[in-house]
């Protein structure tokens, strides 16, 4: 299952609080403002608490429609975290950063250390 | 169908254009719908679980894959590519094959809530993207979708599931593509989302009802834009051979009436009917109490069109095959070869095996399959254990019209109750159906029951009226003349001692006439003997008659030589009389 595009964005970095790589992949369908919006959402969600240990794939529909099937997206955008266990899907424009974390299962940066309730 | 429409305001969206309808291939479906679901649109099916849903989309696939020609994606929400293959197997499709041979595509979309967050808006671009994908790679032209409401449980925001529903079907629609959406029935409409709210064009219900234990499958077109429908309720069945809907209502009183005779196989028994036997295509009823013969006349009449070369299909609701095989084979009946060349099928069930519906819809369903031309009911009357005499009614009206407008010859047998004063009473309910009525029952008389068989009634031909009584020998059904006498009509062995008597006394009146043509002939003898005494007493007179004249001549001759001998001596100059002087005088 090799996507046809590149990674618009690999960040790697030193093993964060868990020292754990997450793997995400985004879907989204051609370049509506629905999709760019998530693909910067995402990509600041991860740069601000992820920092150096996510990686994130990209993946256009229109243009790999049969990853569709593959990978059960039937929502779009959809995040998916592959890794860590267990796969969770993220569907929506991520606006929302507290439920991309929380869908993450990922502590905000800036609260690390402290009783949080999420 | 096109009635004059001068009245009628401008035809609706459809335009001009007659709506196109794509058929289903499913038995029944495509006729009480006249011609299938509607060509481009989308047709909503809901029932509750187990009704019959994912089957029915299925096999509008299926069939459009196999027979039209049309290859079809399935979108399954609910059972994965397996499970619908297993299912598809079921009733006799093989959906690997199909796949392979890309008349087929199969999606199974999974959505688990449990590992879906929401963040921000979405859509569902990403359920159209694969339906394209899939609709492109084989070129479908039909789509199932098995059942949408998944969605509703698996996505969070109805709101968003709405409308992106509503842009699902009307992208459907745009694309041409015929399609079946089923949805869950609850809540306060059709389904349990509304989604009839969207789908519009075309909704069928399937229903599963159970009364007195028994369940019956029904289906009904609630809704069709632009077609005329049945409204009506139909039965359905789900067998081995996949969904059949019985189009009941179709059916009406404009069936063939042929005049070609079909014989009943008792040779006195079509004598009865004015020779010939029953009319093809018509309907026969035989009624009669326990143990009167029914099965046997049902039987003779079977073996009979069998051994014509007809098919024949025996429902039996109260033995099992073998044991009516067995059971005939007593009187000579042998079923056995005529199954073997599969001209004559049983089809034994008890009758709570269903409701009176799904009966009705079995047996539409195999005589579609089997097309005979004989079928035999034995007996309808045990289907009263599932139901009403008047639904009983309704439903044997449908069979017969069925039966007869594929000519087929039915003959019913029918259990009436000794309890009621006369046999006839208990089938009025059914007797109007029959087309010939005969009924057989057991008279009890001088200690022991004898049986008779009598046509009660037989439409459009001459029939004896007589009673008959009638013996189960081993050589089959057998009629025994009728025997009247002035003291009615003796059965049994009454009739055998009257027989006898009647013999007697028919030598005795025999024996007289002997007697007196002997006499007679002695008589005769005597007169006769008689006349030839005074033949022969005439004779002898006649004969001294004969020599007293012949006496008479010679002695008159006698005297005239003697005569002419004295002249001579005495030389008298006498003239012999007769000019010849032999002796003149003489000097």
């Amino acid at each position: 299952m090799k996507p046809d595009q590149e990674p618009i964005e690999k960040a790697d970095g030193p093993a964060g609080r868990a020292g754990e790589r997450v793997e995400l992949r985004l879907y989204v369908a051609g370049q509506k403002p629905r999709s760019l919006a998530a693909i910067d959402n995402l990509r600041r969600i991860c740069e601000e608490n992820l920092k150096g240990r996510y990686t994130i794939e990209v993946i256009d529909l229109l243009q790999s429609p049969h990853l569709a099937r593959v990978d059960q997206i039937v929502a779009i955008p959809t995040l998916v975290k592959k890794l860590p266990p267990p796969l969770r899907r993220i569907i929506g424009d991520l606006s929302n950063s507290e439920r991309v974390l929380i869908g993450l299962d990922i502590r905000p940066v800036d609260s690390t250390g402290a009783d949080h309730e999420s | 169908m096109n009635a004059p429409t001068a009245k009628e305001p401008e035809p609706r969206t459809s335009g001009p254009r007659r709506l196109e309808k794509v058929p289903t291939g499913i038995q029944g479906l495509d006729e009480i719908t006249y011609g299938g679901l509607p060509r481009g649109r989308t047709t909503l099916v809901c029932g509750g679980p187990g009704c019959g849903k994912t089957l029915m989309a299925l096999e509008f696939l299926v069939h459009g894959a196999t027979r039209f020609g049309e290859p079809g994606v399935f979108i399954t929400f609910e059972e994965t590519a397996g499970e619908l293959a297993t299912n598809g197997a079921s009733v006799g499709f093989d959906l690997a094959a199909l796949e392979a041979d890309r008349k087929l595509a199969v999606d199974h979309v999974r959505i688990e809530r449990s590992e879906i967050e929401e963040s921000g808006e979405y859509d569902l671009e990403g359920l159209f993207i694969r339906i394209g994908f899939a609709i492109d790679s084989i070129g479908a032209r039909r789509v199932a979708i098995d059942t949408l409401e998944v969605l509703f449980a698996g996505l969070p925001n109805p709101g968003i599931l709405r409308a992106e529903l509503r842009r699902l079907f009307r992208w459907l629609k745009e694309k041409g593509l015929t399609a079946i959406v089923t949805a869950e029935r609850g809540g306060n409409g059709l389904t349990r989302h509304g989604l009839e709210e969207y789908i519009s064009d075309c909704v069928l219900t399937l229903d599963q009802r159970v009364s007195d234990q028994i369940s019956t499958r029904r289906l009904r077109v609630v809704k069709y834009r632009g077609s005329a429908h049945d409204t009506d309720e139909v039965p359905f069945l789900i067998d081995e051979g996949g969904l059949s809907v019985l189009p009941i209502s179709s059916l009406g009183l404009d069936h063939q009436a042929p005049t070609s005779r079909s014989s009943s196989g008792i040779p006195d028994l079509d004598t009865m009917l004015g020779g010939g036997g029953f009319f093809r295509g018509s309907a026969v009823l035989v009624s009669g109490g326990a143990g009167t013969g029914k099965t046997s006349v049902a039987a003779s009449f079977a073996r009979r069109a069998c051994s014509e070369g007809k098919r024949c299909l025996f429902f039996t609701f109260e033995e099992s095959s073998s044991q009516v095989v067995r059971n005939m084979r007593s009187i000579g009946i042998d079923l056995a070869p005529l199954m073997e060349q599969d001209l004559l099928q049983f089809r034994s069930s008890r009758p709570s095996a269903g409701g009176l519906e799904v009966h009705l819809a079995r047996m539409h369903r195999l005589v579609a399959d089997f097309e005979p031309e004989v079928v035999v009911i034995d007996p309808i009357t045990n289907l009263l254990t599932v139901g009403t005499a008047s639904e009983l009614r309704s439903m044997l009206t449908r069979v017969m019209d069925l039966f007869k407008a594929r000519q087929i010859t039915t003959l019913l047998t029918s259990l009436t109750s000794a309890t009621l004063p006369s046999p006839e009473t208990s089938d009025v309910s059914i007797s109007s159906l029959a087309d010939t009525w005969i009924l057989v029952r057991e008279i009890e008389s001088d200690g022991e029951r004898n049986r008779e068989l009598y046509i009660l009634k037989s439409r459009g031909m001459a029939h004896s009226n007589q009673v008959r009584e009638f013996r189960l020998t081993d050589q089959g059904i057998e009629l025994i003349d009728v025997y009247l006498g002035t003291e009615g009509m003796p059965v049994g062995s009454a009739r055998e001692a009257r027989m006898i008597r009647d013999d007697k006394a028919a030598q005795e009146r025999k024996h007289e006439a002997q007697r007196l043509q002997q006499r007679m002939a002695r008589r005769r003898a005597a007169v006769r003997a008689q006349i030839d005494a005074l033949n022969a007493e005439l004779e002898v007179e006649e004969e001294e008659l004969r020599r007293a004249i012949e006496r008479e001549h010679l002695s008159e001759g006698e005297m005239v030589r003697d005569e002419a001998r004295m002249a001579a001596m005495r030389r008298v100059d006498l003239r012999v009389p007769d000019g010849n002087p032999r002796r003149t005088a003489r000097p």
